[in-house]
């Protein structure tokens, strides 16, 4: 294993020292917002004490990276493949235009998490938020799993405004006592059914392994499922000049 | 109550002394408007299904046929035009947003052709290329400030990474989805044999392709559909694709239905799902962000690829050309409003964007103004439709130009405007296998080579007629430039002077 201490170290020279580490396991301490650590890489371990900067794990292909710490913006924008654990909370666009791979937030996530998640053959992203999300949470998505598990919330809608514009494919799973009310037009809500919270007990186990706590204690309690309403997609929506 | 008839805009005529009945013409159709009606033994057509492709009129072995534009008409109105009344009535019957494709086809101003060309007489010989040499070689990226020197005097390498383009003409984006397979490996083989770039378009890069990579550009928009690791590694430079002239401030959509195996493995999403673009990138809501996504992407690929960033051609062009040139990208594409699209809403298309001639002018201006010119390269599309618009261009301070149109009408596209149908019959704009294969990239790829290698000859019989020789020369040379029937104010944001003066 290979420690690097980024301190007041400019981006551009620590993720060349991570990249130029033929290590598999890499410790980064006392990062100071460096951006993009980890960026596009596959086959590492990379473990980060401090706060990473924005674009953290971006386009990230199969590495593990684990925070201890919060997180800014960009988290695994992009992502294909691979882990990203944040024992802390992130900023927002987490999770943008992501297509594999799995991302845990133990605290909150900000603004505009998830949009346009996508899935794709064995590709399947995840974003597990263990507490809140702010608006805008997976707007345009097209596939994959957001699991809002809503610590804080006390049994409360744990999401703000606009969750799901424009969603035409995957599934937003929230953990709250009452079904969201107003949600956009695109987005149906049910109760998740049985198959539904067997799909999600993975990602609860891990979330617990890496965190802690009581993933019985998480798995009870009512989850609600928002999926795209095929009624309302993009279809006639145009006439043609002939 | 209202009847939702309009009569076909074109007419089918047929000369039946020619007519054999072979019904090449029903099979070549993919709009299905030749039928052979066996009671009376001879060939019909319902010309409301005719798009005017010409795709029958080429293939008639007797040249029996030629479409005309219909003269049915309604009560002739200078401000309500038959096309106006028939999009009211679609769209009272239909409730839908106006579609189309292509470039803006309105008679709005050509700046191109009010600009003319000028040559030498006399003093300041001009040049015969055939017999001199004449550089129409053309690099796009950073250019260093300085030149850099270590403690002992040495150079120090500071040069930022560059496209090496032999002529200053690569292919613009066009998605595999948009266009067919065959269109995709016609333009990246030629690409190849020019020494010059194709662009992926934001549909990924098909497997077949990554043997093209060192003359690709590889694009990345909003949707971020295809893009990982070794597709970022695949192409010589990254495209951020922020928007396009023919709809600035909108984004994708290709529909679910043309989403098959193929492009769903190079755009990475399931089969028959829509693949939808958003207008903005929302990770992107300011200058600032877009460095980040900009440098984001050299981290990705080790600073060894330029980063271009592509913009329509909007009104305040020059200041968003600024941000764009300080946030590290290497190469501003702008896009002009006559600049083609696979579909977008009409009224965009046509009331949207301004003149790429005006634009190039303005951004050369400010970048210069700003003494920023030289970190970036400045790549212009929409329309260039030929060598001559090419050489203009680079007058008005283009480092290169950026061709889809010309390219597509090289492949055979005859620009009938239907390419949102998916039943391009001269299988460009089209995913089904049967209509693709009637383009050939073995041909494909030669006329496109031939297309360019002919604009390079007259770009160069130009050059060497103003007594000029290489590209740099006549890069911003505005004075090489005079105006036609331009106002005062045309003139000056163009910033040449009047034929005359």
């Amino acid at each position: 294993m290979t420690t690097i201490q980024a301190d007041l170290t400019y981006y551009r020279q620590v993720n060349e020292a991570v990249r130029a580490v033929s290590d598999s396991e890499i410790t980064v301490e006392n990062v100071l917002g460096q951006r993009y650590l980890g960026c596009g890489s596959s086959g590492k371990k990379i473990t980060i004490h401090g706060t990473p900067g924005n674009g953290l794990g971006q386009y990230l292909n199969g590495s593990t990276i684990e925070v201890f710490g919060n997180a800014q913006e960009a988290v695994g924008d992009t992502m294909n493949d691979g882990d990203i654990i944040i024992h802390g909370s992130v900023g927002d666009a987490c999770g943008y235009g992501m297509r594999g791979g799995r991302i845990f937030i133990e605290g909150d996530c900000g603004y505009r998490g998830g949009i346009h998640m996508k899935a794709y053959q064995d590709h399947f992203p995840a974003v597990i938020i263990g507490g809140t999300a702010g608006s805008f949470l997976g707007e345009y998505q097209a596939g994959g799993l957001i699991l809002v598990l809503g610590a804080g919330a006390d049994g409360a809608y744990p999401v703000s405004n606009f969750c799901g514009t424009g969603m035409h494919g995957g599934k937003i799973v929230l953990k709250c006592d009452e079904a969201p009310a107003g949600l956009p037009r695109q987005v149906l809500v049910n109760e998740a059914s049985p198959a539904d919270l067997a799909a999600i007990a993975p990602y609860i186990d891990d979330f617990c392994r890496f965190f802690g706590g009581d993933a019985a204690a998480l798995k009870a309690g009512r989850y609600f499922v928002l999926s795209p309403n095929p009624e309302a997609g993009y279809q006639q929506l145009y006439t043609y000049e002939s | 109550m209202a009847i939702d008839f309009l009569y076909p805009q074109y007419e089918v005529v047929r000369n039946y002394d020619r007519c054999i009945s072979c019904r090449a013409c029903e099979r070549q159709c993919a709009n299905e408007v030749h039928f052979y009606d066996p009671e009376f033994q001879k060939m019909m057509v319902d010309e409301s299904k005719c798009v005017n492709c010409h795709r029958c009129v080429s293939l008639c072995p007797t040249r029996a046929l030629k479409i005309v534009k219909t003269d049915h008409t309604f009560k002739e109105n200078a401000n309500w035009t038959g096309k106006a009344i028939s999009e009211v009535y679609r769209q009272a019957g239909s409730g839908g947003v106006l579609l189309s494709s292509m470039g803006n086809p309105e008679p709005y101003p050509i700046y191109w052709d009010k600009m003319l060309i000028n040559a030498s007489q006399v003093t300041n010989p001009s040049i015969d290329p055939l017999r001199e040499p004449m550089e129409t070689k053309t690099f796009l990226g950073k250019k260093p400030g300085r030149i850099e020197r270590d403690a002992d005097g040495r150079l120090v390498p500071n040069l930022a990474p560059q496209l090496e383009l032999n002529v200053p003409v690569m292919f613009s984006a066009m998605s595999y989805g948009s266009i067919s397979y065959n269109a995709h490996e016609s333009l990246a083989r030629a690409a190849c044999e020019l020494g010059t770039y194709y662009n992926t378009g934001e549909g990924g890069l098909h497997q077949d392709f990554y043997q093209y990579g060192p003359h690709t550009i590889v694009q990345v928009a909003s949707g971020r559909f295809g893009v990982h690791k070794d597709y970022l590694e695949a192409g010589a430079a990254i495209e951020i694709k922020m928007g396009q002239g023919a709809k600035p401030g909108i984004g994708g959509h290709l529909p679910g239905h043309k989403v098959g195996p193929d492009i769903s493995k190079t755009r990475m999403i399931p089969e028959g799902t829509d693949a939808i673009s958003p207008a903005p990138h929302h990770d992107i809501y300011s200058i600032e962000d877009l460095r980040q996504l900009v440098f984001s992407l050299k981290e990705a690929t080790e600073y060894k690829k330029p980063v271009m960033v592509k913009i329509a051609a909007v009104h305040n062009v020059a200041a968003i050309a600024s941000g764009v040139a300080r946030s590290g990208a290497d190469v501003i594409c702008i896009d002009g409003y006559r600049g083609g699209t696979g579909a977008a809403p009409t009224r965009i298309r046509d009331n949207v964007g301004i003149p790429i001639e005006l634009a190039l002018a303005s951004v050369d201006q400010r970048l210069r103004d700003e003494g920023i010119r030289d970190q970036v390269s400045v790549v212009v599309g929409g329309s260039i439709r030929n060598s001559a618009d090419l050489l203009k261009a680079i007058a008005l301070g283009a480092d290169a130009c950026y061709i889809a149109t010309s390219a597509l009408l090289a492949l055979g596209c005859h620009l009938c405007r239907s390419c949102q149908a998916g039943k391009c019959n001269w299988g460009i704009a089209t995913q089904r296998p049967e209509l693709v294969k009637r383009l050939n990239p073995d041909i494909g790829y030669k006329r496109l080579v031939n297309l360019v290698t002919a604009w390079d000859h007259e770009l160069k019989e130009m050059m060497g007629g103003m007594g000029i020789n290489s590209i740099e020369a006549l890069r911003g040379n505005r004075l090489m430039l005079r105006g036609l029937g331009l106002n005062e104010k045309e003139l000056q944001i163009l910033g040449i002077k009047h034929a005359g003066e």
